[in-house]
């Protein structure tokens, strides 16, 4: 498969790829997979309703990674996928997906991915998607995730999920279930601009004894975009569950975040902070004292928090 | 090196009046001396700090670093001339690491001489260079990663805020040591302390009382501490001796 230097520059900024990597691996451009390879440990082929991918990660791998991209090139083009993720007993790999979009059209374009990650007993996960959008048209790039999880006894997984630019509208769902002694930690950064929206509804369930669940959140709002950030955790057993929220608002932005905690034992221990505001004065001070324009102090403020 | 000039500072007060917060401050700065500014809370110090480092613009008067007159010139500017503040307060950052600060305050410094620049105020390299400068450190660590960052620039006024407080006894004698022998008798650098710590302010070339904006006293160290002596050190520390005692 030739990939024109348009899809190689969105895989490379989704999933930091320069060629394509050995080992598991899909590559899906405009609803069609063009890059599938599985490796000795890990399957990579179509589910059973043939509407998205099976991964089926062998117990015990451990230090493998799994590229899963996918790119939307194609102008007005509207992409569906159901992905399923099996992380195997006591396995210990690396999930990279993501999705860029490029439209130079007035039409939208879209993707939709659905995705079901399960990891079994003992089984540790680190979980990255980034979205991208970019192009000229006045056509929209949109992207809707769905992510579900199932945590089993002891697992755990770190869930990274980022949405770097160009993103015009994006509706995203992430509902966990967490198992006894698991841990889930899920880190969400995002920035938008323009009159982006953006909408992050996360809901965390931690089902099991000795569980743990852990929201971090971090987001920026320029221009004129809008962010709605839900955040509910639910604490059904002896467990300890904490949602972090922070967002830096600029120019004309608009953002709301909604953390909500249910308890329903006695000995859930759960707690969230939550903070919208803009740039402290003083931060910007203290790196301009240092030699940086205003400008270079905005955007180093905004690269760490967004790191 | 660098000279006020009959620096004026005016504010607003609440009731409409007007208050010179400095008022007439000219003071002439020479290169390898170390300087000190004393005096009451609220008495202009940190103001004139601000002022200098172009956080604050005077009402009236000139700024002028080695015969440029710098006072119209933004923060960015004078610091790019070597001018730098250490902070009374400094603020944090969540996301940025102690590293990531100390690489902007100098840009291209190496591995091994940021780690020194942190041994030197008394922050472990391996412990801190990654750590956030968010809510997760203390204040007295906030401090010493600021002062870490001015020594770090280099600078050809290097001004220091009340290095001394929130830092424990033992990392303040430390840190006063360095700034004494990177400063002092250092032709190409000028330092200024804010402090009113009674084991800095007689060791320093020169001391300048600022009380309600106005330069009280000014003069040698040797001349101007048995003047204020009495004011700063502790009275009663002839009787307890400064040591605590509980009792049981």
């Amino acid at each position: 498969m030739n990939f024109k230097a348009i899809d190689m520059q969105l895989l490379n900024t989704i999933s930091d790829i320069k060629a394509i990597p050995s080992g598991a691996i899909n590559i899906r451009k405009d609803g069609k997979p063009v890059v599938r390879q599985s490796s000795a440990n890990i399957f990579v082929g179509p589910n059973s309703a043939n509407n998205g991918l099976l991964v089926e990660i062998k117990p015990g791998t451990r230090n493998e990674t799994v590229h899963v991209p996918v790119i939307v090139t194609q102008a007005g083009f509207h992409d569906k996928v159901y992905n399923t993720f099996i992380v195997g007993e006591g396995a210990d790999i690396t999930i990279i997906a993501g999705c860029g979009i490029h439209n130079d059209s007035h039409n939208d374009s879209s993707h939709d991915g659905i995705h079901e990650i399960i990891v079994k007993k003992g089984a540790r996960l680190k979980y990255v998607e980034k979205h991208y959008g970019e192009g000229s048209g006045g056509g929209k790039r949109i992207l809707n995730p769905t992510t579900n999880v199932i945590l089993e006894t002891g697992a755990m997984a770190e869930m990274e999920m980022v949405q770097i630019k160009g993103v015009d509208d994006t509706i995203r769902t992430t509902i966990a279930h967490i198992g006894d002694k698991a841990n889930l930690k899920i880190i969400e950064r995002l920035m938008t601009h323009g009159i982006q929206k953006a909408e992050s509804d996360i809901r965390l369930n931690i089902e099991g004894r000795g569980a743990s669940g852990q929201v971090i959140s971090r987001s920026v709002g320029r221009d004129d975009s809008s962010q709605i950030f839900k955040a509910a955790m639910a604490g059904r057993n002896e467990c300890v569950g904490h949602v972090e929220c922070d967002a830096i608002i600029m120019d004309r932005a608009k953002i709301q975040s909604i953390p909500e905690l249910i308890a329903e034992d006695a000995d859930a221990v759960l707690t969230h902070e939550a903070a919208i505001g803009k740039i402290a004065g003083e931060q910007l001070i203290k790196l301009m004292s240092l030699g940086l324009t205003e400008k270079e102090a905005i955007d180093t403020i905004l690269e760490g928090f967004l790191r | 090196m660098l000279k006020l000039k009959n620096l004026v500072m005016t504010v607003d007060n609440a009731n409409g009046s007007r208050r010179d917060i400095i008022h007439d401050v000219s003071i002439d700065f020479e290169p390898g001396k170390l300087y000190a500014i004393t005096g009451p809370n609220g008495g202009g110090k940190t103001t004139l700090a601000k002022i200098i480092m172009g956080i604050y613009q005077q009402s009236s008067g000139q700024i002028y670093l080695d015969e440029e007159d710098i006072s119209g010139l933004s923060v960015t500017e004078r610091a790019r001339r070597g001018i730098a503040y250490a902070f009374q307060q400094p603020p944090r950052f969540k996301g940025l690491n102690v590293s990531d600060l100390i690489k902007i305050a100098r840009p291209g410094i190496d591995g091994l001489e940021l780690r020194l620049k942190m041994r030197d105020v008394g922050l472990c390299p391996e412990d801190y260079l990654e750590r956030d400068l968010g809510p997760g450190l203390s204040g007295g660590e906030m401090k010493r990663i600021e002062i870490a960052q001015v020594l770090t620039r280099e600078g050809v006024i290097s001004m220091f805020d009340e290095p001394e407080a929130g830092v424990d006894l033992w990392t303040v004698q430390r840190l006063i040591g360095l700034i004494v022998q990177k400063y002092q008798n250092n032709p190409r650098s000028t330092a200024i302390i804010i402090t009113h710590h009674e084991n800095v302010l007689p060791i320093c070339d020169e001391i300048i009382v600022l009380e309600e904006g106005v330069i009280k006293l000014q003069g040698p160290a040797q001349e101007i501490w048995p003047l204020i002596k009495d004011d700063i050190q502790c009275k009663m520390k002839d009787q307890c001796r400064s040591e605590v005692c509980y009792e049981l």
